[in-house]
């Protein structure tokens, strides 16, 4: 795994009035690495993920990514990220393609770019048959997958997924993950959460927050080493057992 | 009925915790009554009007120095023809025209008598009617005045002509109009946005899953909207009454209850739009193309009917907006009794027994 | 009689061809004072299912009773006596807490005081919160609260629909440790989840996938009948591991499992795939272990 570091987090804060979301968290990830950031409902990622996504302007403390300050650089960052979330990714009244056509749009990509990835991904999802039919009509594993190629269309230095695998088959669960291990190998950084603590053994490495703080990081077996337990479940729920915020 | 009671306490609740709405439901006919009433009266002072002497004497020379004079006219000039009146109205120049013809010194000289023809812009009908007013009046102040103390008094006939608006419909009838409005938007839009939202929440899920009845649900989501709509009509016609001074001619009992008719209507027609659709935003675009447009354009508030084409004329006849608000003018306005009115109040609820059975055979017991 | 009966349900959406097929042919039974859990992930028909079974949809095709009576002929009967938490949370936001489950006693033609004893286990810990209006609520509490509602009639059987979706695990946890202390007060529970893992949790399951029952067992019953040993496997380089399974002939399946990768065989067993792996002479980890649902589940959807 290369070195340089392509997110980098210190002292990062976030403050709702009296309600401090995200308190001082620092950490880095590193090129290629498949990050998993776990936490309680409530524990501040959605609000850690908006800052280092370029939509929420942090209270103090200092964070790039991509190379790229989030306080002043966020339309940089915008362009060299790609964002998937388990809810509204794909626009289910358009059709696949369309959808594809849309997001590449988005993001400046030229016509034969587009024209030729469309088909490199829709070959590569075997989904060349479904091409012209409107997303709603695909079961849930594939239009997770589908969006999961959307959102790493402009071939972006990070992807950030919001629970991408929420409410998925198994099998389908699995498949997806292989699609983020053949990204991490292209060199792209994916910063993951997920429910499912399985899938945090999938991670190269594991950061749980707790009321805002990061309170553990490392890889899923130096995690499961420090808390002496057997797997990350048991790891996560010692954590957030400690818990003291509400939820949400 | 405890079922019953504790549904429309909740309704309250959603009601009043939504501070803008209940600003907008009980604000909206105090701010359209005072924004209507007092265009009214705004516009007639420094009017423009166009004044055409055919017969330029002494007379006529010392009418228009009153007109003139008066606060309420400014005089534009370049009118020398009939084809400049015509011109300056189309072109919005003036709101009125006095015509002098020709010989008018001469006439009252001799004959005592002359005539004057005041012709006016009647597409705003109050502005129209209050114009001719003043100018009648200013034109028998100067009668008056040079008739003196003698025994043969002098005549002058003042002949209007209501340009566009002949009949001059429009006086006073903004305050019947507003009425059908505001009941609209509070019953109709209210109502259906109401009953879609439990749906758009789920809760409508938990409410069919449990043992209320349907029929209650509605009865019970429609119950505040009538209560506040009966508030609405009361603080209408109290501003109506007390701040633009339009008395209630007719019975207020028989207005009363020609407004829970009306009421009663438009919430079927809310509860009705809110059976066949799924999303607020589909009730709100259906109440207000439904609904809201027909009585404002075909009730005969804003534009009179019988200005319409024939197929439009006929299309009004199906909004029940036109006959709550025929109903309101003569109830209210000329003061007549059920024995004039009874025609329209069988329509009108006719057309809510419709729309109620409409709604209730529309409302399902099931989801989807 | 049974809480639950239902007989080849079939349910599909849409007014012309090509149907969508939400339920083909649905059919299992629940006991009384059974936790029964319906297991599979989204878009499977769970949600349809419990629609038909609350009455609040009507099937193309079979039939089910509900505590003895007909979801389409005694509907009012049944409305009046179970309880049903939907997917989403389906509460007023714009009331309170307090407020909530009054009106759904009420509702419900009783009142909080006279069932108290059934929620007061779940109601105590947000009544702290009662004035406080419920959109306004945790995750957590807005669970409870549902539940709460859900109780208040004290319902002869209880469906929830994917209470614990989107919640983390700690207060999964906590919901389905309140299910079992529910269980034992003598109520039918049925409850949908896409979480393998919780099935555990269930006295018996029915594993769902695409509008069709792949298995209905106890948890026990279902892990029995895998019928094919399964090998944990782990290296330090897991995806050259995997493709590596994959290509055993002795293996039938082979796919990533949290730390490690499961193969399972379709001959042969430990030694076997042992002496597989030595060949290419990196160093790896394997050890036989019991299927869990998860793995039952995905070996029943190859099928």
């Amino acid at each position: 795994m290369s070195n340089d570091k392509v997110i980098i987090a210190e002292q990062l804060t976030k403050r709702f009035g009296h309600f401090t979301a995200v308190d001082g968290i620092s950490f880095d990830v590193h090129k290629g690495e498949i990050f998993g950031f776990l936490g309680a409902n409530g524990a501040g990622k959605t609000t850690a993920m908006r800052m280092l996504s370029g939509l929420s302007m942090p209270s103090s403390g200092k964070a790039s990514v991509a190379g790229f300050d989030v306080y002043r650089e966020t339309e940089k960052i915008k362009q060299s990220i790609g964002y998937m979330s388990q809810k509204f990714s794909l626009y289910e009244d358009l059709t696949v393609k369309e959808n594809i056509r849309f997001y590449a749009g988005i993001y400046g990509m030229t016509d034969t770019f587009i024209k030729d990835k469309t088909g490199f991904i829709l070959k590569h999802l075997h989904m060349e048959s479904e091409a012209d039919k409107l997303v709603k009509s695909l079961p849930l594993g594939w239009k997770q997958k589908l969006a999961f190629s959307v959102a790493v269309f402009h071939e972006p230095k990070i992807v950030f997924l919001d629970e991408p695998t929420g409410g998925v088959d198994p099998v389908t669960r699995r498949e997806f993950w292989s699609m983020i291990y053949q990204a991490a190998e292209t060199g792209i950084t994916v910063f993951v959460t997920t429910h499912y603590m399985d899938e945090a053994e999938y991670c190269n490495r594991v950061s749980i927050m707790v009321d805002g703080r990061i309170d553990a990081l490392g890889t899923p077996q130096q995690l499961k080493r420090t808390f002496n337990v057997s797997s990350m479940d048991e790891v996560f729920l010692k954590l957030a057992r400690k818990a003291t915020r509400a939820a949400d | 009925m405890k079922q019953f009671k504790a549904f429309v306490k909740k309704e309250f609740h959603h009601i009043f915790r939504d501070t803008r709405t209940v600003f907008i439901l009980l604000g909206m006919p105090v701010v359209q009554i005072i924004i209507f009433g007092f265009a009214l009266t705004n516009e007639v002072k420094n009017s423009r009007i166009g004044v055409l002497d055919n017969s330029k004497d002494a007379a006529t020379e010392s009418l228009i120095n009153e007109l003139e004079a008066s606060r309420y006219f400014d005089i534009e000039k370049n009118i020398y023809s009939y084809n400049d009146i015509e011109q300056s109205f189309r072109e919005g120049k003036i709101k009125m025209a006095v015509v002098f013809p020709q010989r008018f010194g001469e006439n009252l000289q001799h004959f005592n008598k002359a005539q004057v023809q005041l012709v006016a812009d009647a597409s705003d009908p109050n502005v129209a009617n209050t114009l001719t007013n003043y100018a009648t009046a200013v034109v028998m102040d100067y009668q008056k005045r040079i008739t003196g103390n003698r025994q043969l008094p002098y005549t002058i006939n003042t002949e209007m002509r209501m340009l566009y608006n002949p009949q001059l419909k429009g006086a006073y009838n903004f305050v019947p109009g507003v009425m059908a409005m505001v009941l609209m938007l509070v019953c109709t839009l209210m109502t259906a946005i109401t009953v879609v939202r439990e749906k758009e929440m789920g809760t409508m899920e938990i409410l069919l899953a449990s043992p209320i009845k349907p029929l209650k649900i509605i009865i019970a989501k429609a119950v505040p909207y009538l209560l506040l709509s009966i508030v609405n009509v009361a603080s209408i016609l109290l501003l109506s009454v007390f701040v633009l001074e339009v008395p209630i001619n007719g019975s207020l009992l028989l207005l009363s209850f020609e407004s829970i008719l009306f009421i009663l209507t438009c919430l079927a027609f809310g509860l009705l739009i809110s059976a066949s659709t799924a999303s607020q935003q589909t009730a709100m675009f259906i109440s207000l193309t439904g609904m809201f447009l027909p009585t404002v354009m075909l009730s005969g508030f804003m534009f009179p009917i019988e200005n319409m084409p024939l197929p439009l004329q006929i299309i009004s006849n199906a909004v029940p907006a036109k006959w709550y608000y025929m109903i309101v003018k003569d109830v209210m306005i000329k003061g007549v009794g059920l024995e004039s009115v009874w025609k329209e109040t069988l329509i009108l609820a006719g057309m809510m027994f419709f729309l109620l059975a409409m709604a209730i055979k529309k409302f399902k017991i099931r989801l989807a | 009689m049974k809480a639950v009966t239902v007989n080849n349900i079939k349910k599909r959406y849409g007014a012309k061809k090509p149907f969508v097929s939400a339920l083909e042919g649905v059919s299992f039974e629940v006991e009384k004072g059974e936790l029964f859990g319906i297991i599979g992930p989204d878009g499977a028909g769970k949600t349809s299912l419990f629609r038909i079974l609350t009455t609040l949809l009507l099937a193309d095709g079979g039939n089910v009773m509900v505590d003895g009576l007909d979801v389409v002929k005694n509907y009012k009967d049944i409305r009046e006596r179970v309880g049903y938490m939907p997917g989403r949370f389906s509460l007023y936001q714009d009331l309170t807490v307090r407020e909530n489950l009054e009106f759904f006693a009420t509702i419900f033609n009783t009142s909080i005081e006279a069932n108290y004893d059934l929620v007061k286990d779940i109601y105590s810990q947000i009544e702290p919160f009662k004035d406080r209006k419920a959109g306004k609520l945790s995750g957590g509490m807005k669970q409870k609260l549902a539940l709460s509602c859900a109780l208040i009639h004290r319902p002869s059987v209880l469906f929830l629909d994917e209470p614990t979706t989107g919640v983390d695990a700690v207060s999964r946890k906590e919901f389905w440790e309140m299910l079992k202390k529910l269980r034992s007060q003598g109520i039918t529970i049925l409850v949908s989840t896409p979480y393998m893992d919780e099935a555990g949790l269930c006295d018996r399951v029915a594993l769902i996938q695409a509008g069709k029952i792949m298995s209905v067992d106890t948890p026990e019953g279902i892990v029995s009948a895998f019928g094919k040993k399964l090998l944990a496997v782990k290296s330090d380089s897991m995806l050259h591991l995997l493709n590596e399974l994959k290509a055993c002939p002795d293996v039938e399946d082979a796919y990533p499992f949290g730390e490690y990768h499961h193969a399972v065989m379709k001959q042969g067993g430990q030694k076997e795939l042992n002496n597989y792996l030595l060949r290419s002479g990196k160093a790896f980890e394997l050890k036989e272990v019991t299927p869990d649902i998860e793995d039952c589940f995905m070996a029943l959807m190859k099928n």
